[in-house]
């Protein structure tokens, strides 16, 4: 249950950020291939919000795909998992996109 | 309890194990203050206004993990974080791996609760801070910043962290460690790979463990090889068995070289 812990990251980035004011809604970029479960993540942000200005905020998740660049043939291609195979064959692959994990922005008044 | 930077009331217990009287240690020095107001009203007619953040979310994770490592490269401490499911014989290598090696070695180590491990490696004769976690299950910079001051370990020396016993959630966080070691026995199956993508993914090198007990268990390990070679194809493998004594040669000799 790393989400709490990352929600808790989240929260204090947010705070440090914002110093105190009002926020209504986070957004944050969590790749497909970051290991973050974006459901646990919403429920453990609800949580770490607790008693912080971001209590009852809205969170919003982009969840960009990941990709991935063939060193052998060059290609780059949808990487739907962490299997790394390049359709022409080649397990000699570089994960380029879908480890995000980052807030992007904030709502506040 | 604050699992970024490890402050607070967060449950977490560093303890110097073997130092006569066991010392606890929770003391941190910088400033960290929440700000807690009184929660919002989100109702309409507020004006809002977007604020770019751009901010990695492990970000104080990760600067804290390069002070450490710039900390260590300084004294010329290499630091292994080993990490694998509980019960996969971690501190039975670690004991082997004190008792055969050529340099100095000292342990981090990672539990929810007891002392038993840091008891072991202190009796199998290295210098050993136990880290408790209480709920958390992983290790962060913060906890093992808190244990190198704890453990203070002399210059050119291996220190081992043996991290919390869990497949998933180690593998996101970055403790400033030189290598990562993933340890897997026969026992857990040879499926394990690609259950856990992301630990297998993120290591640098894969014990497996327990071989003496293949002739028991139904673990294919060209399958093992195979499926880690899918998520890196250039993985390096040592199968150990730290019961034995099994190819401990080689895992001491890896270790040499880091």
């Amino acid at each position: 249950m790393h989400e709490l812990a990352i929600a808790e990251s989240v929260v204090d980035t947010v705070l440090r950020r914002t110093e105190g004011r009002p926020v209504s809604v986070v957004r944050l970029r969590i790749g497909r291939l970051s290991g973050v479960v974006p459901d646990a993540l919403s429920f453990a942000f609800e949580v770490a919000a607790v008693g912080t200005p971001l209590q009852g905020s809205t969170l919003e998740l982009e969840q960009p795909q990941g990709e991935a660049k063939c060193r052998d043939c060059g290609e780059r291609f949808v990487l739907h998992d962490l299997i790394l195979l390049c359709p022409c064959g080649s397990a000699d692959v570089e994960v380029v996109a879908g480890r995000e994990l980052a807030v992007a922005s904030v709502e506040v008044s | 309890m604050c699992a970024t930077c490890g402050c607070g009331s967060d449950g977490v217990r560093v303890t110097l194990v073997g130092a006569g009287t066991e010392t606890h240690q929770h003391a941190h020095d910088h400033p960290h203050e929440h700000p807690h107001s009184q929660a919002h009203d989100s109702a309409a007619g507020i004006r809002t206004h977007t604020l770019e953040l751009e901010e990695a979310v492990l970000a104080r994770n990760d600067d804290l993990a390069a002070h450490n490592r710039a900390w260590l490269d300084e004294r010329g401490v290499t630091v292994v974080n080993l990490m694998s499911s509980p019960g996969s014989g971690k501190t039975t290598l670690l004991e082997k791996t004190i008792a055969g090696s050529t340099r100095p070695v000292s342990v981090i180590e990672g539990d929810q609760e007891t002392l038993y491990d840091a008891q072991r490696i202190r009796a199998a004769g290295a210098r050993a801070v136990q880290v408790n976690t209480g709920s958390g299950c992983h290790l962060d910079a913060v906890m093992v910043r808190r244990a190198l001051d704890e453990l203070a370990p002399e210059h050119g020396s291996l220190v081992v962290v043996e991290n919390v016993g869990n497949l998933v959630c180690p593998a996101l966080f970055d403790l400033g460690e030189t290598r990562r070691v993933v340890v897997c026995s026969v026992t857990e199956g040879d499926d394990k790979p690609l259950k856990y993508p992301h630990m297998f993914g993120s290591a640098d090198l894969v014990v497996l463990n327990k071989t003496d007990l293949l002739p028991y268990v139904d673990f294919d390990v060209e399958r093992f090889e195979s499926d880690l070679r899918k998520l890196q194809v250039g993985i390096e493998i040592i199968p150990v068995s730290a019961r034995t004594g099994a190819g401990l040669d080689d895992w001491q000799e890896w270790l040499t070289n880091v």
